[in-house]
């Protein structure tokens, strides 16, 4: 026995307290943390939508739910299509190379080749996540005499095109998201599976 | 000495010998010495405080009646969370005067707050030594934003759900971990019933507790350093030899309590006038779409936040996306409410009141009062090309004001130097004070006529 402090043991059994400790703490933590994922039941609530759309009128749009968020399906009238061709020079990413969309869905009517004209898009705004207004309405006062029919967000004032392509200039970053959809018939869309 | 006396004086005693509880009540109320020169700029911290017990007191009886349950009653479109606060309103005795008074209280905390926070800009409070008191003051500012924003979610209306809406999405803006960073927060893809039990959670014990901890540090930091005054004089300069009692000093009991116990009664009889005859202040304290159920499938026409969050939300909305992300934006107004922490460190006059700062200085103060102003009215309004071109005008005007701060107050024209004692108010800086008051009062309602 002798009354030296030894200093170098001190620090050592410091420093492997501190470490053991530490590790403890992040293992105690993980539950919590984990805790803040959604939940298995959360997860699992993501089932794939059947849309009737033989009752859907040209120039109409109808919203349908999909994992909590509004899908809107809206039947193109041939002007409607016709114009996005004309207002591709005043858009972000009028081939939507930098969105989401699947292959089937990336071309200028951004809709599956066989039904051009129905588009089918998340209505979630891609700046904060609102859900735009639709405003097939031509030269409106509120949005100026070049408005050709689009959507309009009224958070951030962001604006899209009847395909769902952003202008630019707008907060948001890109175009509408296009979920993975597939027509079951002529009559049936389904929404939330495409294989 | 009667037995009554006798009695009091054994019990103290006895707990004196055990807790310093004669000893707490000298050192910060019988025997704490603030300047006297206190003026109107020094009830918002008493204030705030007063806020934070009423918010408390009702928050606690609003949680034995509401129910944090997204799920809808069957057959309705009303969710039992929306339905318990209509029943506070409706059915509980005394219910919508406890719910009144806090939804009231949080608004007018953001009133005392913003004027508290105001005194010590003008003042130059968060200058050396302060510095820790700003920080602290910083923080509970935060935290309180963060009550602010959870509470709202609560009533489960329109407002609500789309506010939290945009406000989760803003992290989600965050490159590489902001998606999977958002659904952490929602704890789920959407905002749903995991969200709002959550955010119950957070609002009723978690930042509360934090929120708690940050104002006892900001008082015990303030009492060790002492109160700043109007004329940023130190009066722990000035200490009678004898008694070692500051010249300029005032003890806070019974001075200051019995001001600040007018200030409690004035302040009561606003808050009470809003309490029963404008709870929903026009749409400015309760929005008027929160009065509809949430709708996750529609957006609101209009959305704003409520008017205590409007100038960061301007700044928000008026920086645009670029590089093909709009995390721009979120940075600009998280930036905008930083900044303000590094003030310590940013201003470099020597001198720290408003009395004797240079012209520099002062109209830079202007400058930045306009802007914030400015930024609130306009980001409660829907955004046009004038508004937005206003608000990019005025962000930069906002963060100008705190970057510039080392040139402009270094060597500024027209400082005068600081007295050694606390100097007596008088008619003339009365007379300008409500000239001021006025001319912010009467300037910002016709800015908010015209834009």
């Amino acid at each position: 026995m002798t009354n030296q402090v030894d200093n170098s043991k001190r620090r050592f059994l410091t420093l492997a307290t501190g470490a053991v400790g530490g590790v403890a703490v992040v293992g105690v933590a993980t539950p919590f943390i984990a805790s803040f994922f959604p939940s298995e039941r959360a997860k699992a609530a993501g089932a794939p939508v059947e849309v009737d759309i033989s009752k859907l009128e040209p120039g109409q749009k109808i919203d349908v739910e999909w994992r909590g968020k509004p899908v809107w399906v809206v039947n193109r009238t041939k002007e409607m299509v016709d114009s996005l061709a004309k207002i591709e020079s005043k858009l972000t990413d009028p081939d939507s190379n930098g969105s989401d969309q699947p292959e089937y869905a990336k071309n200028k009517t951004r809709a599956r080749a066989d039904k051009a004209n129905i588009l089918v898009a998340l209505g979630v705004c891609t700046h904060l996540g609102c859900s735009p207004t639709f405003r097939p309405d031509l030269a409106p006062a509120d949005l100026g005499a070049d408005w050709m029919g689009g959507f309009y967000c009224p958070c951030h004032g962001s604006k899209f095109d009847l395909a769902g392509r952003v202008y630019s200039g707008v907060p948001a970053p890109k175009n509408l998201d296009i979920p993975p959809y597939k027509y079951l018939n002529d009559a049936v869309l389904l929404v939330g599976e495409d294989k | 000495m009667s037995k009554l006396q006798a009695l009091t004086n054994t019990v103290v005693n006895w707990v004196d010998d055990r807790f310093p509880v004669t000893a707490s009540w000298k050192a910060h109320m019988s025997e704490y010495y603030a300047p006297k020169n206190f003026n109107f700029w020094y009830y918002f911290g008493s204030l705030a405080l007063l806020v934070l017990v009423i918010q408390i007191v009702t928050g606690i009886f609003l949680t034995m009646n509401y129910k944090p349950d997204g799920s809808l009653i069957p057959g309705t479109n009303v969710s039992v969370a929306f339905n318990s606060v209509e029943y506070i309103m409706r059915d509980v005795a005394g219910g919508w005067i406890i719910r009144y008074m806090h939804s009231t209280g949080a608004s007018m905390f953001f009133v005392v707050v913003y004027l508290h926070m105001f005194r010590g800009l003008v003042y130059g409070s968060y200058k050396q030594p302060r510095e820790l008191i700003w920080i602290f003051g910083m923080l509970i500012f935060l935290c309180l934003m963060a009550e602010a924003f959870l509470g709202y979610l609560l009533p489960w209306g329109q407002m609500s759900f789309w506010g939290a809406q945009v406000i989760v999405n803003l992290f989600a803006s965050i490159p590489v971990i902001g998606p999977d960073l958002s659904v952490w927060i929602r704890g789920d893809f959407v905002v749903s019933d995991a969200t709002l039990n959550r955010f119950f959670a957070l609002h009723v014990i978690a930042v509360p507790l934090v929120l708690l901890g940050l104002v006892v540090a900001h008082l015990v930091a303030l009492h060790e350093v002492g109160s700043n005054n109007p004329d940023g004089v130190e009066i722990k300069k000035n200490k009678d030899p004898k008694t070692g009692i500051p010249l300029d000093g005032i003890p806070m009991h019974p001075y200051y309590t019995i001001k600040d116990i007018f200030g409690v009664a004035v302040f009561l009889v606003i808050f009470s006038y809003v309490v029963f005859f404008a709870p929903e202040m026009g749409g400015f304290f309760l929005e008027h779409p929160n009065f509809d159920p949430a709708d996750p499938l529609k957006t609101p026409p209009h959305i704003a936040p409520v008017w205590y969050f409007t100038p960061y939300y301007a700044i928000l909305r008026a920086i645009p996306s670029f590089l093909g992300t709009q995390v721009w934006g979120v940075i600009g107004m998280g930036a905008a409410v930083v900044i303000i922490a590094f003030l310590p460190w940013l201003d470099r006059s020597p001198v720290k009141s408003i009395r004797y700062r240079g012209k520099k200085f002062k109209t830079a103060l202007v400058l930045f009062l306009i802007s914030f102003i400015g930024l609130g009215i306009l980001g409660a309004k829907a955004p046009t090309e004038l508004r937005t071109i206003l608000s990019q005008i005025f962000s930069v005007i906002y963060f100008g004001f705190f970057l510039l701060m080392p040139f402009y107050t270094k060597n500024d024209p027209g400082t005068e130097p600081v007295p050694a004692r606390v100097t007596e108010t008088n008619t003339s800086r009365q007379l300008a004070f409500l000239m001021y008051v006025g001319i912010a009062i009467l300037g910002s309602f016709v800015f908010a006529k015209l834009v």
